[in-house]
């Protein structure tokens, strides 16, 4: 335990300066809510107090495409389709197999650059590094027009495809991770009569929860916010992701008057299960920073 | 011992390595050489592409529009990163001397979770010239409302502080985690020694964080420089290209007027350029190991 130290002039306003960064912060949220709480017709009238007057929960029913269209358009809609419940389910499974897979393929490939003998090994690990500095913009024309001549576009497996089997960061931080595993276990598997995999289902996955989970988690706030390629691949009703589909929504609504209420109520449906995140693993979340801080 | 030392795991290690393999052949190398290859083509995703030398590149190194895509984002790494790495550190050294509370942290991580659209829109209605909150604000105080998305001068500010709304927190939380590195006893004897805080930070805190600083500086600059997200559902480039940022010059080439060939010959420059200063983080990667040896 540290000690106490007293209460000074420069620490109460160090404490100030905290708290108003992290209300700057917070508060875009809040109004974010409560715009979205607010019935379209009280927008001019009803915008200065932190509550609105006559809550009301229409515009979240009309996103999630649970309301007619007449009711829709008397909430302040446009009438165009909109269904968030289905673009948030889209997104979720993005995330879930972008997430599970890539980190399982890069995990087998991060044991076997790690633990593994055979030929050609740290040659093969030097070309995947080395496409650590090529950024993405290099690869994502040639891989549009591979993805289109496949004619996945406008499918799930096209919008997954260029990611669901790795990234070279995760392969180089799992290796990193599995050559610091104490290798005395893994001998004495050997000798119990495992084969790799059986030494690597067994004894390298469990022992590398922490690690797995911090890749897992980085992953999946990465796929969430991924916007330009869903919106390159996935752009129809049928497989569009909440990114894509707010920026289609935003698009849609007219210049001059936006449909604000609508807007605020999609907005909020796609940070809610990114907060319920953070609520269930905010201290793995935090944790990971220390890890992928090299990222 | 002897034995596990010289056995040869090749049958297994390929099929561990397989979908590794196939992604990274299929997603990465194969279409790094396709994209070289459009780059000296005229190609419209119509027509089949045809060689065409150099000419891409020679018409970039004129084309205007190009050039000043270039400028304008760079004018944004500028705003964006000058002022997100100040307020992080700040936010950092504060946290650092005051508190380790997790809530605290979470709360600072969580516009770093929001997709960038959704915080685009956010704050397109937060500073909306009629109805939103800032004017209204603004307004009260007897100062008129800004345009700040539809003034040529206020778009880029705009957009790059709005960013810098976004990435504070999570650049400060990874500065605070270097900060946690630092031995405690030196801020101990320093106080013994009479020093202020201000002190402290200038002689103990900043010297010793400079290899984290220059990597998370670096891994921001990269980030900064692909700018697109924000400016796709806020601007679209505008007012009059104030924020047609390479990488929207890029995808618009690309997706609105199908030069493929041009596209990809931009994206080559764009990815020379990210490719230097990646090389700059490798470096200091490397540096920062041996420096918190």
């Amino acid at each position: 335990m540290r000690t106490r130290r007293k209460l000074t002039t420069g620490r109460v306003v160090a404490w100030i300066a905290m708290i108003t960064f992290v209300v700057v912060t917070v508060f875009p949220f809040w109004w974010m809510v409560r715009t979205a709480l607010t019935p379209a017709a009280d927008l001019f009238t009803d915008n200065s107090s932190l509550l609105p007057h006559d809550p009301t929960f229409i515009n979240f029913l009309r996103v999630l495409g649970l309301t007619t269209e007449a009711e829709a358009r008397a909430a302040g809609g446009s009438g165009a389709k909109i269904d968030f419940a289905r673009y948030l389910l889209n997104s979720i499974i993005y995330c879930g197999l972008i997430a599970g897979c890539q980190t399982l393929f890069c995990a087998m490939a991060g044991y076997a650059f790690a633990r593994l003998r055979f030929p050609g090994r740290d040659a093969v690990f030097a070309i995947l590094i080395a496409a650590l500095m090529v950024p993405p913009i290099f690869t994502l024309l040639p891989n549009f027009i591979l993805v289109k001549d496949l004619g996945l576009i406008n499918t799930m497996a096209g919008m997954v495809a260029p990611t669901i089997l790795m990234t070279p960061f995760a392969v180089f931080f799992l290796r990193q991770f599995f050559l610091s595993l104490p290798r005395d276990v893994e001998e004495a598997a050997i000798l119990d009569g495992n084969g790799p995999w059986g030494i690597f289902w067994r004894i390298a996955l469990p022992m590398s929860r922490g690690p797995l989970i911090t890749i897992g988690l980085t992953t999946i706030v990465w796929a969430w916010k991924d916007f330009l390629w869903p919106l390159l691949v996935g752009r129809g009703e049928e497989n569009r992701l909440v990114t894509v589909a707010l920026g289609v929504f935003r698009q849609q609504s007219p210049n001059t008057t936006p449909d604000w209420t609508g807007l605020m109520a999609a907005s909020t449906l796609s940070v809610l299960p990114v907060l319920i995140l953070l609520i269930f693993m905010g201290k793995r979340l935090v944790q990971s920073l220390n890890f992928t801080g090299s990222k | 011992m002897k034995t596990t030392k010289r056995r040869d795991d090749r049958r297994a290690a390929w099929w561990f390595l397989l979908p590794v393999l196939v992604g990274f052949a299929v997603f990465y190398g194969y279409p790094a050489i396709r994209g070289l290859w459009y780059s000296v083509t005229d190609y419209t995703m119509l027509n089949q592409p045809s060689f065409v030398g150099a000419d891409n590149y020679t018409e970039l190194a004129q084309d205007g529009q190009f050039w000043h895509s270039l400028l304008v984002t760079v004018w944004y790494v500028v705003l964006n990163i000058g002022s997100q790495t100040l307020l992080a550190l700040g936010v950092a050294s504060l946290m650092h001397r005051l508190t380790r509370s997790t809530v605290l942290r979470a709360a600072l991580l969580l516009p770093w979770l929001v997709p960038n659209v959704t915080v685009g829109l956010l704050w397109m209605w937060l500073l909306d010239t009629n109805l939103g909150f800032v004017n209204n604000l603004l307004t009260s105080l007897g100062v008129g409302p800004v345009g700040f998305f539809t003034d040529a001068a206020w778009a880029m500010p705009t957009v790059a502080a709005i960013n810098t709304w976004a990435y504070t927190g999570y650049t400060a939380l990874l500065l605070y985690a270097g900060m946690l590195q630092i031995p405690q006893y030196l801020y101990e004897s320093a106080a013994i020694d009479g020093a202020n805080e201000w002190r402290m930070f200038r002689r103990i805190t900043l010297p010793l964080l400079r290899p984290v600083l220059a990597l998370v500086l670096v891994v921001s600059l990269i980030g900064s420089f692909q700018i697109f997200d924000t400016i796709a559902v806020t601007t679209f480039g505008g007012p009059v290209s104030a924020t047609r940022v390479i990488y929207y010059f890029i995808y618009e080439q690309a997706f609105r007027y199908f030069h493929m060939g041009y596209a990809a010959a931009a994206a080559i420059c764009l990815a020379l350029i990210l490719g230097v200063l990646t090389a700059i983080q490798m470096r200091l990667l490397r540096a920062s190991r041996s420096d918190l040896a």
